[in-house]
């Protein structure tokens, strides 16, 4: 058996697990593995924080369906990927963190820059490991890209001590399956679970899914169609299933909740029976859980049975895989006609909506939700499209419609101002060949603004939309709508984003009106590198409709009636 | 209403704080909490008392699952269990009726485990509510230092707790 250290070994392990490309920052009690690196194929991401490591990490694994590889160092190093770890977290998204630790004889002394990375991350990783011992540290690699996308998928971090990385052994790759205790990540579908929810499907007349993110985990994208084309069932989407079902489906609804369209709130609400598919009842997509979907059944199928009857109580459980689980209903379920159900809710289209882009008041102002639709017809709804967190990200759900999986990719659960720059650049190295936009706010984007630097020096082509109404607009919604117009600390000054992009030697524009949209957007997609557009919008528009938090999911702040309508209300929505 | 959970988990570094992070995370008050050894190698056994309902006894033991070092949850909640709580009191003797402690002892089937020149120190054994009365039977009569281990419990008849189909 060759002689390996623990710095290789790190290297072997991620080489075994399929690993090309690696995003970190390298720091002393790392130092080792990073030494280490140069004699192995792997592609090595220089980001310029740690929080920006553990995004693109995680939008790597978005996009591509694998897992992302951050890398740090001890003390700062590692508490810098706390937020990126907790947005993978509530996410689920399949991320193995690696940081550098003290030397093991100096743990527990305070010892320049320690600090108790695995202590801080209990509560927001799947698992994470301690390594003080060369030997260990395979099987904790091992298990760590096992449990991170396995079952449901999250982050887990792997802190090695720097002895370990510098101590040698005699190694050798186990390709055995890992196999652990307390572990067990398959649940088989009891017949006695599926019986009644099959019971319940066959009585239903008013069904609606829920779909969520389970459903591109879990792969069943062809099943989910296949059964409710069967069933013949409608699909309301969560933020994070959008693109599990294609947008231009027959039965897709569109996405449900607080900013969701008005006919899927009120078809949730008058459903007999909810199917609720790989998606947690997040507060945000229920409203009042007191007064949701009061006549409807419930059917609940999540691998994580923690999330049963945690948020709502549901008649129907089934702790198990989504696609097996669909896949076992179409053998045994019965064609359906809901035609007057579907009738139905495409009557109230019509009253509830005339989507809200073609009500926009003719202000000669440039509007977030034209640019965005306009981004989404030019690039023909093809692309990965990675957004950030507030007003810009709603109205790009409203208005980008997603055809296929992992092509929206944004921060769900955690909502983490700051991560659409760091996670489209990693989903573009997850995917060359796609075309990338990250879709971002004026102030989110200046959280983590230091990535531009590292897309520059990586020479990775992105094309980033910033959405400028020099506020923290959705806070701002909020003041507006809750506080009495009192904007405290939401009015936002940004520096000019086109010199900040040729301060870079990338290219940036400035667009101010409709009429240029166009010809910058086809610019952009041309251009062979990065490319920043700086959007000036309406500075106080506001996202409709809107379900108050913890309202009823029927009672909705709906647009004002403009007083002239914007000559663009032709719109195709 | 209390519940008792007993959770067989992997005796690992680091398990305890999981443990107690995760009804920390989720926002549990634990009652008690004591950890042993059990008749199986590498595994540790818990029992853990919280106030909830069923509802919520019935989420931490999902939660608990979710644990990797976890193999083994069982709620004593609604089965048949014995349970036993442990205290150590020790209560001064100087200035009162030392007959008065005795007839406590005698009672309440204490045990005397320790003298001093001031102090008695007595043993408690038995079911919690059992060792409830007898400490306030020695309040009265000046209790300076206690110690009580917190609830050990086992369901009653043949059926077993068991990690071994986790090994």
């Amino acid at each position: 058996m060759p002689k390996r250290t623990g710095a290789q070994i790190i290297w072997e392990c991620l080489v075994h697990e399929g690993v090309q490309t690696v995003f970190g920052y390298p720091g002393g009690a790392i130092l080792p593995a990073y030494d280490a690196m140069l004699d192995y194929p792997v592609r090595h991401v220089l980001v310029r924080h740690e929080q920006g490591a553990t995004h693109m990490a995680d939008g790597y694994a978005r996009a591509g369906g694998g897992v992302g590889v951050a890398i740090a160092t001890s003390g700062p190093g590692a508490t810098n990927m706390v937020t990126g770890i907790a947005t993978a977290m509530m996410d689920s998204s399949p991320i193995v963190c690696i940081t550098g630790q003290v030397p093991s004889k100096l743990i527990g002394y305070d010892a320049f820059q320690e600090t108790d990375i695995t202590g801080i991350t209990v509560p927001i990783t799947k698992h994470n490991y301690l390594i003080t011992r060369v030997e260990d540290i395979m099987p904790a690699i091992k298990e760590a890209f096992f449990l991170a996308k396995s079952g449901r998928p999250g982050p887990v971090l792997v802190d090695i001590t720097k002895d370990a990385q510098a101590a040698s052994i005699d190694w050798q790759w186990d390709p055995s399956p890992v196999k652990m205790r307390g572990y067990r990540p398959e649940r088989p579908v009891t017949p006695r679970d599926l019986d009644k929810a099959m019971a319940l499907i066959r009585e239903s007349k008013r069904p609606v899914i829920l779909a969520g993110q389970g459903v591109i985990q879990s792969g069943a994208m062809r099943e989910l169609i296949e059964f409710a084309e069967r069933i013949d069932s409608p699909i309301a989407m969560t933020l994070l299933g959008l693109g599990g079902v294609p947008a231009s489906h027959r039965l897709n609804l569109g996405m449900m909740g607080m900013h969701g369209e008005a006919w899927v709130n009120h078809a949730i609400q008058e459903a007999d029976l909810l199917m609720a598919f790989g998606m947690r009842f997040d507060d945000r997509v229920t409203g009042n859980t007191k007064t949701y979907a009061p006549t409807a059944k419930k059917i609940h199928v999540d691998i994580d049975a923690s999330e049963i009857n945690k948020n709502i109580v549901v008649d129907a459980p089934i702790e198990a895989d989504l696609r097996e689980t669909l896949k076992d209903l179409l053998e045994v379920i019965d064609r359906a006609d809901h035609a007057p159900w579907i009738a139905y809710i495409d009557s109230m289209k019509g009253h509830a909506a005339v989507r809200d882009i073609q009500k926009l008041p003719d202000s000669g102002h440039l509007y977030a939700a034209h640019v965005i639709n306009d981004i989404w017809r030019i690039t023909e709804g093809k692309a990965v499209v990675v957004t950030d967190v507030g007003q810009h990200q709603m109205w790009e759900a409203q208005y980008y419609h997603h055809e296929t999986p992992r092509s929206l990719i944004t921060s769900g659960g955690l909502g983490t101002m700051g991560f659409a720059l760091p996670a489209a650049i990693g989903a573009k190295m997850a995917r060359p060949d796609a075309e990338v936009w990250a879709i971002v706010g004026d102030g989110g984007f200046q959280m983590t603004q230091a990535e531009l630097t590292t897309a520059a020096q990586e020479g990775v082509k992105i094309n980033i939309a910033i959405i400028n109404n020099g506020y923290l607009g959705m806070v701002r919604q909020w003041q507006e709508f809750f506080y009495e117009r009192r904007y405290a600390a939401t009015p936002l000054r940004s520096p000019d984003f086109v010199k900040i992009a040729e301060a870079h030697g990338l290219e940036g524009f400035r667009v101010d009106t409709r009429g240029e949209v166009l010809d910058v957007v086809q610019r952009a997609r041309r251009a062979d590198g990065t490319v920043l557009i700086d959007f000036r919008v309406e500075q106080e528009d506001s996202v409709y409709p809107m379900v108050p938090a913890g309202a009823d999911l029927d009672a909705m702040i709906r647009r004002p009636e403009p007083s002239v309508l914007a000559e663009t209300g032709a719109d195709q929505i | 209403m209390h519940h008792t959970l007993i959770a067989l988990v992997e005796d690992k570094p680091g398990v305890l704080n999981r443990i107690s992070s995760l009804f920390r995370r989720r926002n549990f008050n634990i009652e008690s909490l004591t950890v042993g050894r059990t008749a199986e190698r590498g595994v540790s056994r818990m029992t853990i008392v919280i106030d909830s309902d069923q509802a919520s006894a019935e989420r931490v033991t999902a939660y608990l699952y979710k644990l990797v070092n976890v193999l083994q949850v069982e709620d004593l909640g609604n089965v048949p269990a014995v349970a036993r709580d442990l205290a150590l009191v020790k209560v001064t003797v100087a200035g009162h009726d030392r007959a008065a402690l005795l007839r406590v002892v005698d009672e309440t089937r204490a045990h005397i485990v320790d003298t001093g020149e001031q102090t008695m120190t007595l043993e408690i054994t038995g079911e919690p509510p059992h060792v409830d009365a007898v400490i306030a039977r020695l309040e009265p009569l000046g209790i300076i230092e206690m110690v009580r281990t917190g609830r050990v419990a086992m369901r009653r008849g043949d059926t077993a707790l068991s990690a071994a189909k986790y090994s």
